[in-house]
């Protein structure tokens, strides 16, 4: 077969489908002139416009919105970005074809055998798409419009089409660090969320890990039964007993107060305890909800070191036992270890997950009790501070899309450098 | 462990027994006195929407179930079989955009809900739950299909079978135990949400349980606590009953995906 020039399909290809000509792909060469014809058409009747209004966000309020202009200004850098891996991937194609055909494989000319080769090594693009699309449309560009809204000033002053949208560049952001009454808010309820990550985690993460070491100890009766007690927090859903809860932590109502503290009085009378104010007292409230997340969170983490204790060779054990190590030793030396180094990524989803652990401070209290200034509750986390700015009675939706920002920056950074310290990355392909 | 048990069981029994309890019992305690009545069960579906709260959250909670695990399934599979250009980098941008709170662009979705007309629609929230749910759960899938010996695969190509053959005769009955797993949680993702579910669904008829059931107890002047136990083990026995069945494949699921990331 005739030789082809590489650098040359590549150069042609700087208009899509040439590249494939000159390959002799007819029908690939033809489907991408399409696609490029296509992208070009939408580009001009559509793109362009859609770039301009995402500039100026509209002049004419009332007629122009410029909710619709951002996302379908967001849309259009979407479709582009998918045109540009096209257009990358049209060039690669031009050159990788050609060296197949300079070295004498065979590559593809009918319909036929494109789509048998579609079947074949397409097949995975074919069965991703669907996930793609789906993830495209609920995460990817949801998240592409908030990161546009955080630049805009769009709150309750501003919501069209009565109003129109300006840029406002980073002022959600320096209001957020300088503004005294916002700066006050942000720094209580983030300094909270760090403090409930941090505590709520940590502390269903010891309860797990000791539950899982101590079923698992060789002396412990009725394994099964207690097994299935364990996992009862996990399998009922959450809400359910968050809601259970909060009505059990209730002041004058509740079981806590009438009749564990109850208990408590009657059986050892002279360390009497008054009523707690779960509900009505800020500090309470962080320490139930903390509490709470406790017997939420342990099961998941409980389930999964009873599955790592079990992979540990016994013969570990006994080899230490002949050296005379004590239990602790035993414990500190041999167990910790093997289960962090297994379960570490787990455990980093976890912290991210009661970062933005919305449910269980909300439905508990609402935030509340107390008030840290601009809507944000004594309770409330970044992100349940979100969800009060966005339906408030006074919304400000791009100090939320602000404040949505700085969490996912947060979360993102901290999980990628555990992540890699962990080697949680590494893929052996 | 005796201790933990107890506290464990505590508030269970609790919301249990309170479900069956006079209806103008205010104290949300555990007492096995009084008078047990199935009254409560009654009042939830004759004088409460909890009827179409139930049904809706079914609706969304299947029909999340059934696209999720599909996707997910064929996603997994490829990643784990396959060697193709970009898959380092999409299984990369996979656990990123896990990372993004999909809770947290409530503004966006809001605006888009209210540009496609589908604020109060079902078929917008079904989409976010199984878009939030494909990143994490792909991983895990992924995790599952690479312990599936590759031999099978290869022998049963000597043998003839396709691309397609391969997957759906071999491979998928091994990873039953997985998909199964999937299922529960695809199932169950919706029916815990509260967040989005409050947010995008405006009238009262269209909530879904962990909505409308918190409209029970959110009034502190007029809880109804008996209704909203006897609500709350409606939802709760059946998620449960499934969750014990499934739970011997968890801890394979779980340490497959989770030592990978």
């Amino acid at each position: 077969m005739q030789k082809k020039d590489v650098k040359k399909a590549q150069r042609l290809s700087i208009i899509p489908g040439l590249g494939q000509f000159y390959n002799g792909q007819t029908i690939k060469g033809i489907m991408m002139l399409v696609i490029l014809a296509v992208f070009i058409a939408e580009f001009a009747l559509v793109g362009v416009s859609a770039f301009a209004n995402l500039v100026s966000l509209g002049s004419v309020s009332m007629e122009d919105n410029s909710l619709f202009m951002i996302i379908y200004g967001t849309l259009q850098i979407l479709v582009t970005i998918v045109f540009i891996v096209f257009y990358i991937a049209n060039l690669y194609d031009a050159k990788h074809v050609a060296e197949l055909i300079n070295n004498g494989k065979k590559v593809s000319h009918t319909f036929k055998e494109l789509g048998s080769n579609l079947l074949g090594g397409g097949f995975a693009y074919l069965l991703t798409t669907p996930a793609y699309l789906l993830m495209i449309f609920t995460i990817v560009f949801p998240v592409v419009v908030t990161l546009l809204m955080a630049f805009t000033n769009y709150d309750f002053a501003h919501i069209p089409p009565a109003m129109l949208l300006d840029w406002v560049g980073f002022k959600n952001f320096t209001q957020m660090f300088f503004l005294s009454s916002y700066r006050a808010t942000f720094s209580a309820v983030f300094g909270w969320t760090v403090i409930w990550t941090v505590c709520a985690t940590t502390l269903q993460i010891i309860i797990g890990i000791a539950t899982a070491v101590i079923a698992n100890q060789k002396f412990i009766k009725f394994k099964r039964i207690f097994g299935v007690i364990f996992l009862l927090p996990w399998a009922i859903p959450a809400f359910v007993s968050i809601m259970s809860f909060s009505n059990i932590f209730n002041d004058s109502a509740g079981a806590i107060n009438v009749q564990v503290i109850g208990l408590w009085n009657t059986l050892v009378p002279f360390a009497h305890i008054a009523p707690i104010h779960w509900m009505t007292d800020t500090f309470w409230t962080k320490v139930a909800i903390i509490m709470i997340q406790g017997w939420l969170g342990f099961p998941y983490i409980y389930v999964m070191i009873t599955g790592i204790l079990q992979a540990i060779p016994d013969d570990l054990y006994e080899a230490a036992t002949l050296d005379g190590a004590t239990v602790m030793q035993k414990f500190r030396k041999i167990t910790l270890p093997t289960i962090f180094a297994i379960a570490a990524p787990i455990f980093v989803t976890q912290y991210t997950f009661n970062f933005n652990n919305f449910s269980m401070i909300y439905l508990f209290n609402q935030g509340g009790p107390g008030d840290v200034g601009a809507n944000a509750g004594g309770t409330d986390i970044l992100i349940s501070w979100i969800y009060k700015l966005t339906t408030g009675t006074s919304p400000q939706y791009s100090l939320a899309a602000a404040v949505t920002l700085i969490i996912s920056v947060l979360v993102i950074g901290i999980s990628l450098i555990v992540f890699k310290k962990t080697h949680a990355f590494e893929m052996e392909d | 462990m005796v201790i933990l048990g107890i506290i464990v069981i505590y508030p269970v029994l609790i919301t249990f027994i309170t479900a069956f309890k006079d209806a103008n019992v205010q104290a949300f305690v555990l007492d096995f006195g009084g008078k047990w009545t199935l009254a409560n069960f009654k009042t939830l579906f004759t004088s409460t929407l909890y009827g179409s709260w139930y049904l809706n959250t079914m609706v969304i909670s299947i029909s999340c179930m059934v696209i999720q695990v599909i996707v997910v399934t064929l996603a997994g599979y490829v990643y784990s079989r396959y060697r193709f250009a970009g898959k380092k980098f999409s299984l990369t941008f996979f656990i990123v955009i896990q990372m993004v709170p999909t809770m947290a662009a409530l503004t966006a979705y809001y605006v888009l809900a209210n540009m496609l007309n589908a604020l109060d629609h079902y078929w917008f929230l079904t989409a976010i739950y199984i878009g939030g749910g494909i990143p994490q759960n792909t991983w895990l899938m992924k995790g599952y299909f690479d312990n599936v010996p590759y031999d099978l695969d290869e022998s049963a190509k000597l043998d003839g079978a396709g691309n397609f053959k391969i997957f759906w005769s071999i491979v998928l009955p091994l990873v039953k135990p997985m998909i199964a797993v999937q299922a529960l949680w695809a199932f169950m993702s919706p029916v815990q949400d509260y967040l989005m579910a409050k947010f995008l669904l405006t009238s009262e008829s269209h909530y879904t349980v962990a909505v409308g059931l918190q409209t029970f107890i959110n009034n502190a002047q007029n809880q109804q606590v008996v209704l909203f136990s006897a609500g709350a083990i409606l939802v709760a026995f059946p998620i449960a009953a499934l969750f014990f069945y499934l739970q011997r494949f968890f801890v394979s699921g779980l340490l497959a995906g989770g030592s990978k990331g």
